[in-house]
């Protein structure tokens, strides 16, 4: 028998909303949080948009002897951790501490600690260069930093397969708890919004270049012309259900089904690889295409990726065959933070009986897509599928399920 | 005697700024013989306390005496032992 994994605790950190209450509230009144670069001054770059957190300072949150030794997507991780930790209502002091693990995803890891250090190298000499470079930036930070934080001493680790990488770290923890880990702390925050990370991202050339913050980031609308770029994501606790019930603890949902594919090489004619993760992934919940009430997309927001998507959803669901909805038009693109953020907005959405909508966009008339436009729709949802990409080919799908 | 050059008060100013201070520590506490574990610094924070001295002081700390000194007083010692010669010059 495989051991079933929950998700009972959610810690969330979002351009719209810092925790459970204000980014849902947020999410569901369309409340965006994309605004023109205020953390460095963008004018000089083609992209000047992102969604940026408001209201967070780490000293509130966290003791001084961790400052000097993380970037900033460490001191978002180890806080929102925290919250999702206390939102499980669990004391990681009172479990044994090889019965818990970290399993985080990265797409950057810490870019503007790494910044700071490169322009102490060459402006000052490798003196002046912190002992905390040695580790502050690199993609295994956050899980590291969160595991010595909570006494974490199971199976850790990190997935780096950018915006598909949330799914991916999550789909590892379920793997680990099915293999006898009680608790493993997942999801993904990212956060790179500096020069040096925004020169990295501007080099895909996906990036929008509009001015608007309502109409820069667009997923299936005629006039989608790339993404604005986020930073933050969601912390999940995952454990296994038969001691998450022993505990009496309250549960969000089951992580029920994951498919992983990578696409074919770029100018072939095989088709690309989305449609057989979500397949895969309905499969291994032993889910049919019927089951699912509703579908986050990926909502890459460039004609040829959006085409894709829309045609990997109505392959497996017929036209406007399901529910789907895009609420990272409100934040922007977190990178790995993104599809954790969208599995926490999925339980919310089954808690509460309400799919947040899919702001700015007019959509295509070619997509056959029912996409749930800017009013939330209530609805029973007991099934929910999350689709994330990562840019290099990675599609990955999971199902989430209300638990009986 | 010659007075101290580098005292205790230098210590913890140094190590706030170059590694913080861990939940429940209290470095105004009586801590000149405490090991440098109890009070939460590793070897890592050390590194960069000592990096921070050298370039504040313009000496060079003998690398494997730092990472010998366990305690306050210990550090405090290592960091006399090249402070005193170079004022001395």
């Amino acid at each position: 028998m495989t051991a079933t994994v929950v998700v009972t605790g959610l810690g969330i950190a979002a351009p719209n909303g810092l925790g459970i209450q204000d980014y849902w509230s947020a999410t569901l009144s369309g409340k965006h949080g994309i605004g023109r670069i205020t953390r460095f001054d963008p004018s000089g770059y083609p992209a000047r948009l992102a969604g940026q957190l408001s209201g967070f300072e780490a000293a509130d949150h966290l003791p001084s002897r961790l400052l000097p030794q993380t970037d900033r997507v460490t001191r978002l991780a180890l806080v929102a951790a925290d919250w999702a930790l206390k939102d499980a209502d669990t004391d990681p002091a009172q479990r044994p501490e090889f019965d818990m693990g970290v399993i985080t995803a990265s797409a950057a890891g810490g870019y503007e600690f790494g910044q700071g250090e490169l322009q102490n190298l060459w402006s000052r000499g490798s003196q002046h260069v912190s002992a905390y470079q040695s580790f502050a930036w690199f993609y295994a930070v956050n899980s590291g930093q969160i595991s010595i934080r909570n006494g974490m001493k199971g199976p850790s680790g990190v997935v780096v397969s950018e915006g598909a990488g949330g799914l991916d770290a999550v789909a590892q923890a379920r793997r680990q708890i099915r293999k006898g880990t009680s608790l493993i702390v997942t999801g993904a925050i990212d956060a790179s919004i500096c020069p040096w990370g925004w020169v990295g991202q501007l080099s895909t050339g996906k990036l929008s270049t509009s001015e608007e913050p309502d109409r820069a980031y667009v997923p299936f609308d005629r006039d989608a012309h790339g993404y604005v770029p986020g930073e933050g994501g969601a912390i999940l606790i995952a454990e296994d259900a038969d001691t998450a019930r022993e505990r009496g603890a309250r549960v969000y949902g089951e992580i029920a089904g994951y498919g992983a594919t990578i696409d074919p090489r770029p100018g072939s004619d095989r088709e690309p690889g989305l449609r057989k993760a979500i397949e895969v992934a309905l499969a291994d919940a032993g889910a049919d295409a019927r089951d699912i009430d509703v579908v986050f997309a990926d909502g890459a927001g460039d004609p040829a990726g959006d085409l894709v998507e829309a045609l990997a959803i109505s392959a497996v669901f017929g036209d406007h065959g399901v529910a789907v909805t895009v609420p990272k038009t409100m934040t922007g693109r977190l990178y790995s933070g993104g599809a954790p953020l969208d599995l926490a907005a999925a339980f919310l959405t089954m808690r509460d009986g309400v799919v947040p909508p899919t702001v700015h966009v007019e959509p295509c008339a070619d997509y056959p897509l029912d996409l749930v436009l800017d009013e939330p729709r209530r609805t029973e949802v007991r099934t929910a599928l999350v689709l994330a990409r990562g840019n290099g080919g990675f599609n990955s799908a999971m199902v989430v399920r209300a638990t009986r | 005697m010659a007075t101290k050059l580098f005292a205790l008060e230098d210590l913890k100013r140094t190590l706030r700024e170059a590694a913080g201070v861990a939940e429940g520590v209290d470095l105004d506490g009586d801590i000149l013989d405490t090991e440098f574990e109890v009070i939460g610094y590793e070897s890592l924070a050390l590194l960069e306390t000592g990096s921070l001295i050298e370039r504040e002081y313009g000496i060079s700390l003998d690398e494997e005496a730092v990472s010998e000194a366990n305690t306050p007083r210990a550090f405090i010692d290592v960091v006399n032992a090249q402070l005193a010669p170079a004022q001395a010059a």
